[in-house]
Parts: structure tokens; C-alpha cells; sequence
């Protein structure tokens, strides 16, 4: 076997052994900072990791069998995706492996037919209407960005080819972010979206909150309800890779950067959660697509232009 | 295990309570008593609740609505009365309409009296309902409940 080939195999093991480690402490330290906002006191950081031992230990109440397979589809296909991710792999199979997982999780909690799964996964979609084109959006950005970087610095001799794996996404002179500030801003909009907070927590919502009676996952008790936030420490951590991935270089000097941005951008996250109040899905749409069209939009009109000017 | 009692989580039901002692829950929650020092949420959901709060006494009207929830709480769980109209009807027992204390309905396991009950007694009420907790969750995993069918 190759160094390459272990170092990736490594990579994605680490990302399934450690990835809910770290997705639960960084929700404990959520909750811990958000109650300090509010302050509180607030509970232990290791607390997340209470609520889903006992949650597994909770009897497991389902109308219907099909509940589980579903949830457990749902948590494979997350898993799937941050392997990819950490793996070195096709930034698109990454996100179209995290919508499929989102359709696992709307038909686990649509398949129970209740009146609150059902305004929540009704809500669920709108949310994924307003994520997806920014994800997709992002994984072009950044094979325009390794493009444009690769025509700036073929005189060099260091050209890269155009490319979607993140393996050679994270080989590159210089940070993606220079080249793509605008995709940067739509993702950690929709990030808002995706770690459930307010104001865009519209289908479920975390801690004390209790919009539509936790909407999508009302349905789920014990086992289900801890596959649920397991599922999402894995999904937390591969978003908070993503933002890291805007830092990275081949300067072992610029992870350091990156760790640095991910602090600050989960801070941002948590400071929005604690200072906002929760919209409409109507306003949260027009929103997300506003900003994304704006700032994603425009961004990548110039990594389109841009290689042909510097061309000339 | 012995972390399932650091984790309990709550629904707070109002029978037909003056309104008294579900402020004095709503206060628990707040930055002077934070019952989330303990990992206590208020949670709105019967599906995610280890701990049923109900205060003041049952009418004839929400009856069933009392005895639905209990039944949608998963197991194991507990069943708290916070109040003295939640124990035994209170101020109200005489109404025409009012059944008596939660009990009359459904199971309770800790009664928290006072009017309106301190926010140091409703969490004193809900720190033995952990020991309880624990101890109902021992017995069931004794009898292996809790699995889903055919695990
Ligand atoms: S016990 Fe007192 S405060 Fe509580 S619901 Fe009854 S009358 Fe109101």
C-alpha cells in the first residue's frame, strides 16, 4: 500500500471513531457557552453524552418498524459523506451523499404520519430548498478556485488541474478563500440552517426550544431520538471540515488558520443562535436565496470571467 | 450505568392549576435556580420526557388528554405533582368539575405540595424523582424492555 492510500484510510477511521467525540463536545460546549449568554450556569460539557446513553436505554415507542431501518439509513449516509469528505473524495458525491441522508431523515419522520412530523417535514424541505443550491454552488467555487489558481501560477511551474477531489483541493499555494469570499459568507449562512439554529430552527430545534413540539423528530423516543443527534455530531463536524477546507493550503502553517476560522465561525453560529428570534420559513427562504444569489452569485460570475482575463 | 439520572428531561403539563405553580416550573429554568446545571430540560415533547411535571387538578375535560400523555412518556418514567391541587385538588377540590389530585388519573410517584410549591421544593421533588428513576430503569433493564421488537 501507498503512504497516500494509509494516510487516507487513517483519515477516515479517525473521522468515524472521533468525529462523534468531538460533535458531542462541541455541542456540550454550545449549550455551556449559550447558558453563560443567558446567564446561567449551564450544564457539564460531557452533558450531550449523558442525554444519549440514557436515551439508549429509553424504551422505543414506533408506530411504525420502518422508523428505524430509515434513521439507520439516514446515519450510514452522513457517515458516508464525512468518510468521503475526510477521505480525500469528490466534493459533489460529499454533498449529494448528505442530501440523500436528508431524505432518509424526512421519510424516518414522515413515516409516521403525524400531525407535527408533518409541519416538520414540511419545513425540513423548504430548509433543504435553501441549503442545497449553496452546497452545490460551493463545490463548483471551489474547483473554479483551484482552476483560477492553477492559470495564476502556471507561469511558476505549479499549476493545478481544475478539480473536485478534496485531496487536491487541499494541495493548492493559496487559500481557497481568496478566491472565493462570496461562497465563504453563503456557507456560513446556510450553516445556520444546517446546525438547527435560530432563527432559521424551523423544523426542529435544539436544547430548551420547543418549535412545532421538535417537529421532525417528535416521533423518534430513545434509541431513535440518540441515532438522530449522533447523526448530527457527524454532520456537524464534516460542515465545520468544509469551513476549514476554505483555509487550508499546502502549508502545514495554514491548518492552524483554519482550526482558528472554525472557532470563530462556530461562535458566530452559536452568538446568532442566542441573539435572534425565529422567522417565518417564507422569510428564511427568500433570505438564504437572496444571499447566496448575492454573494455566491456574484462570485462565481467572477472565477468565470477571471481566467479569461488573465488570459489575455 | 449510573449516568441516566444526570440526564433527565421534563414535560411540564398544566391540569387546571391557577397558573401559580407552572410559573414557579417556568422559574426553575431561569438563571437563578438553572435546572440545566443538572442537564434538566424542559422539553415539549411526551416522546423525548423521562419526567412528567403535571400541576393543579384534573378536570373531567382533560381527563383522557393526562392519562394520553402519560401513556406516550416511554419507559422508564416518572410522574411528579407539583402543588397541592396537583396532590389532592386544593383549592379547587370542590368544584363541579374538578376529579381530585393527578393521582386519581394516573400513577403519581412524588408529590410536591405548597402553594404555590418554592422553586427549591420542585427541584427537590424532581432530585428524588432521579433516585426513582434509576431505580425503575434497573428493574426494567432487569426484565429486558426497552429494546425495539426483534433485537
Ligand atoms: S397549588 Fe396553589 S398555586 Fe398551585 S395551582 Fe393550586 S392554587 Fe395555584
Amino acid at each position: 500500500m501507498q503512504k497516500a492510500d494509509i494516510i487516507k484510510i487513517v483519515s477516515i477511521l479517525a473521522f468515524i471513531v472521533l468525529a462523534p467525540v468531538l460533535g458531542g463536545l462541541l455541542e456540550g460546549i454550545d449549550r455551556k457557552i449559550s447558558a453563560r449568554m443567558q446567564r446561567r450556569v449551564g450544564p457539564k460539557i460531557t452533558q450531550p453524552f449523558y442525554d444519549v446513553l440514557k436515551l439508549f436505554n429509553k424504551e422505543y415507542i414506533s408506530v411504525n418498524k420502518k422508523q428505524l431501518f430509515l434513521l439507520l439509513s439516514h446515519i450510514f449516509f452522513v457517515v458516508f459523506a464525512g468518510g468521503l469528505f475526510f477521505g480525500g473524495y469528490d466534493m459533489l458525491m460529499v454533498f449529494l451523499s448528505l442530501s440523500t441522508a436528508s431524505i432518509f431523515m424526512i421519510l424516518a419522520a414522515s413515516s409516521t404520519h403525524t400531525a407535527y412530523t408533518g409541519v416538520g417535514t414540511v419545513r425540513e424541505l423548504v430548509q433543504m430548498m435553501c441549503c442545497e443550491p449553496a452546497e452545490l454552488l460551493v463545490a463548483v467555487g471551489f474547483y473554479l478556485a483551484s482552476a483560477v489558481g492553477g492559470i495564476h501560477y502556471a507561469s511558476l511551474g505549479l499549476a493545478n488541474d481544475p478539480s473536485f477531489m478534496v485531496k487536491d483541493l487541499i494541495n493548492v499555494d493559496k487559500p481557497a478563500i481568496m478566491y472565493m469570499p462570496g461562497f465563504f459568507i453563503a456557507f456560513v449562512f446556510i450553516l445556520t440552517i444546517k446546525f438547527r439554529k435560530s432563527p432559521f430552527d424551523l423544523s426542529t430545534s435544539h436544547h430548551a426550544h420547543q418549535e412545532v413540539v421538535k417537529g421532525l423528530t417528535a416521533e423518534f423516543s430513545g434509541g431513535a431520538y440518540a441515532i438522530t443527534e449522533i447523526a448530527e455530531w457527524y454532520e456537524e463536524v464534516m460542515l465545520l471540515g468544509v469551513v476549514a477546507l476554505f483555509f487550508v493550503t499546502n502549508n502545514p502553517i495554514s491548518y492552524i488558520w483554519a482550526a482558528l476560522a472554525v472557532i470563530i465561525v462556530f461562535f458566530l453560529e452559536i452568538l446568532i443562535d442566542n441573539t435572534s428570534a425565529r422567522v417565518k420559513w417564507d422569510l428564511m427562504f427568500k433570505a438564504s436565496w437572496g444571499v447566496i444569489l448575492a454573494c455566491a452569485g456574484t462570485n462565481l460570475l467572477v472565477l468565470e470571467i477571471l481566467p479569461q482575463v488573465l488570459r489575455h | 450505568m449510573k449516568s441516566f439520572h444526570k440526564s433527565p428531561w421534563l414535560l411540564h403539563y398544566d391540569a387546571s392549576s391557577c397558573n401559580g405553580c407552572d410559573i414557579e416550573v417556568l422559574a426553575c429554568t431561569m438563571p437563578r435556580y438553572d435546572v440545566e446545571r443538572f442537564g434538566i430540560i424542559n422539553t415539549g415533547n411526551p416522546m423525548h420526557a423521562d419526567i412528567f411535571c403535571v400541576t393543579g387538578g384534573v378536570n373531567e375535560q382533560n381527563a383522557p388528554v393526562v392519562k394520553q400523555i402519560y401513556d406516550q412518556i416511554p419507559e422508564p418514567k416518572v410522574v411528579v405533582a407539583v402543588g397541592t391541587c396537583a396532590c389532592t385538588g386544593g383549592v379547587f377540590k370542590e368544584c363541579y368539575n374538578i376529579l381530585g389530585g393527578v393521582d386519581k388519573v394516573i400513577p403519581v410517584d412524588i408529590y410536591v405540595p405548597g402553594c404555590a410549591a418554592r422553586p427549591e421544593s420542585i427541584i427537590d421533588g424532581v432530585v428524588k424523582a432521579l433516585a426513582l428513576y434509576q431505580e425503575k430503569h434497573d428493574k426494567m433493564v432487569k426484565e429486558g424492555r426497552g429494546l425495539p421488537e426483534g433485537e
